[in-house]
């Protein structure tokens, strides 16, 4: 049997093999292992429907998130346009349902390819350039593909939306929370592994050698374009995906969600949750999405209790205002997000009683 | 053929006033390199403060323009030094994220002050102010933009050319760590040139207001908008944004005029993506050639 290791007071890596290492000890593996049990087998069952909901919406976002994080932390480059790239991932996986019977397992790596290709047209001009062109063809294209998603009625149907077939795995319905949990979950667990696998190949350090210094990079033979430009194929294809699963999961769409705030929900979300760091991705979209809940809830009470009336208080500039502070703040104090402030904790309690 | 020399103006009149609405922003992106995506915001609150000074203050137009623009100065001073200078030095990708959030809380703010109902200034223009030609015709307000636009536009080439703070305010936008070396205060010049944004972001909120009504979603898009005008402008040239906004806002009457409406507001976005693949520094901004 293998030696157990357990957690070491310092940096002991010796070769880059030991520093490529995903779990740094066996406790790691132990607790994702033991998380995995949980989250499968414990935490359908006994939640109730609206709390499996929100674990859905966070699963879902989580997936586009893994995806912008791979953009903005690991390449230095920020997408504005991420909201609607989730769109059109939610109307390709609707039109190759509806209209080519395409299944479900198929429709949606299809419809994340689509959304990857889509976002090379608008990176492609943009990542030519040095600086950050991309975050304003991003904008721009954000605009279009709203334009586009409302006028190109043949495909989209306009402001009628869509409504998905059930989808359907191997002759295995898939509807209501239960399995599309399974589902959302098993998708972000393939897409987590794939992009934390990513950055441990010559492709994720080429992006973080173009996010550091791009100068650099080149002068180490990277071509940084054409790694800039995949980095944001990468971080639409999953948007995409994200986008499709979504709309197989509230069964009718229209274009009205993927405005320019929901692209600036993500970005809350990869800011909040941690720059360049995959789990960060998982924080950020549980903490905002708790958050939009939490003031739900909040407003809720504060109506039912008459503090507040229904015309003094709206939810959506309120929750539009927490969300800039929560941005603001945490770029201030902690820019590199919870997942940093859940390492701090731990390394607290590693290090324990002897913290220098 | 009327029709057309009245889109024309018009396209002409709604460019203009983009262009001095984008000038905010290039004085930001010339002395920083930061895109600020709050722009839009603080049209926004430059257009309040004014409603808030003229209607229920009940100050007299120029009383209410000046203390305006002098709380404009003071909120553009007061974001630099609370929000974004304790990032000085730090990759730039945050401050823009920062001037995301920055938006985002700005707007939560104003509707939940305000709410987002159109409010509108009352009439105080003198109808003197509007031009006619034949059947061409430029609204009073147009004329004031143009005006004042155009006064704005030579105290900035001489404040530039000139005084000692633009001077130093170009070399930092130059290179800020030579700047730096040869004695510029360049925590200073970056409150400047924020105050001075948020100034001229102010003015061109009150116009707007004027125009459209004061709304904030609507405030916060043209915000957005300034950014295909100052590509294809230039980003860092001030009479780059003017030419920019006239262009952008040509294109945008005449599509809304003979095309469709619809396709009136994501125009400039397109003209943005084409303008990247051709000519990715715009009309009049410097190409950027390093060396290493």
């Amino acid at each position: 049997m293998k030696k157990r290791v357990f957690h070491p007071c310092g940096n002991y890596h010796e070769n880059y093999a030991d520093q490529l290492k995903v779990y740094e000890t066996d406790y790691g593996r132990f607790f994702a292992a033991a998380g995995l049990v949980v989250l499968f087998g414990l935490a359908p069952f006994v939640s109730t429907p609206y709390l499996l909901y929100i674990l859905n919406s966070i699963g879902i976002a989580a997936i586009a998130v893994i995806g912008l994080n791979i953009l903005i932390g690991y390449t230095g480059q920020i997408s504005l346009g991420h909201g609607a790239f989730f769109g059109v991932g939610a109307y390709a996986a609707a039109f190759l349902a509806t209209r080519c019977d395409v299944p479900f397992l198929l429709s949606v790596p299809a419809a994340g390819l689509i959304t990857a290709l889509v976002g090379l047209i608008f990176g492609l001009p943009s990542s030519r350039l040095k600086g950050l062109y991309l975050t304003i063809a991003t904008l721009a294209g954000q605009f279009i593909i709203e334009y586009v998603l409302v006028h190109w009625e043949d495909v989209t149907k306009g402001t009628m939306g869509i409504t998905l077939p059930k989808a359907n795995i191997f002759g295995l319905e898939i509807s209501g929370d239960i399995p599309f949990f399974y589902v959302i979950f098993l998708a972000l667990l393939v897409m987590l592994w794939l992009a934390v696998n990513l950055m441990r190949t010559k492709y994720g350090r080429a992006f973080v050698a173009i996010r550091d210094n791009d100068r650099a990079a080149e002068g180490m033979g990277i071509p940084i374009f054409p790694y800039k430009l995949l980095a944001f194929a990468i971080s639409s294809f999953y948007a995409g995906v994200a986008g499709a699963i979504w709309a197989y999961y509230t069964v009718s769409i229209t274009a009205e969600p993927f405005n320019l705030g929901l692209s600036v929900e993500y970005i809350a979300m990869v800011i909040i949750g941690g720059m360049g760091n995959m789990s960060g991705a998982i924080f950020g979209a549980i903490f905002i999405t708790g958050l939009n809940e939490l003031l739900r809830w909040a407003i809720d009470l504060m109506m039912n209790m008459g503090m507040v009336t229904q015309t003094g208080l709206n939810l959506a500039p309120l929750r539009e205002f927490i969300f800039g502070l929560a941005i603001v703040l945490f770029i201030l104090f902690e820019p590199r997000g919870i997942a940093e402030v859940w390492r701090i904790i731990r390394s607290n309690f590693r290090l324990w009683p002897f913290s220098y | 053929m009327d029709f057309f020399i009245q889109l024309v103006v018009n396209g002409l009149s709604v460019g203009f006033i983009y262009g001095i609405s984008a000038m905010g922003f290039v004085m930001i992106f010339k002395s920083s390199s930061v895109l600020n995506f709050a722009h839009g915001e603080l049209l926004a609150m430059g257009a309040y403060i004014f409603l808030v000074l003229v209607t229920w203050a009940e100050l007299p137009v120029y009383a209410a323009f000046l203390l305006t623009m002098a709380a404009c100065f003071s909120l553009g001073f007061i974001v630099e030094r609370l929000f974004l200078r304790p990032l000085i030095g730090e990759p730039l990708i945050f401050v823009i994220m920062l001037t995301v959030g920055l938006a985002a809380m700005f707007k939560g703010l104003i509707l939940l002050i305000w709410g987002g109902n159109l409010h509108t200034f009352p009439d105080f223009l003198p109808s003197w102010l509007s031009l006619s030609w034949g059947s061409v015709s430029v609204q009073p307000v147009y004329t004031l933009a143009l005006v004042v636009g155009t006064i704005f536009l030579v105290l900035f080439g001489l404040f530039f050319k000139f005084s000692s703070q633009g001077i130093y305010m170009r070399s930092v936008a130059d290179n800020q760590r030579a700047a730096l070396s040869l004695g510029v205060n360049v925590k200073k010049v970056f409150a400047l040139s924020w105050a001075i944004a948020a100034l001229v972001a102010g003015m061109s909120g009150i116009i707007l207001g004027i125009i459209n009504g004061v709304n904030v979603h609507d405030l916060s898009a043209i915000g957005l908008k300034v950014f295909p005008v100052v590509i294809l402008g230039g980003l860092d040239s001030i009479g780059g944004a003017i030419v920019g906004g006239l262009i952008i806002g040509l294109l945008e009457t005449l599509t809304g005029g003979y095309i469709s409406p619809s396709l009136r507001d994501v125009v400039p976005y397109i003209v943005l993506v084409f303008i990247l693949m051709v000519k990715p520094y715009g009309l009049f901004g410097q190409v950027e050639i390093e060396r290493v």
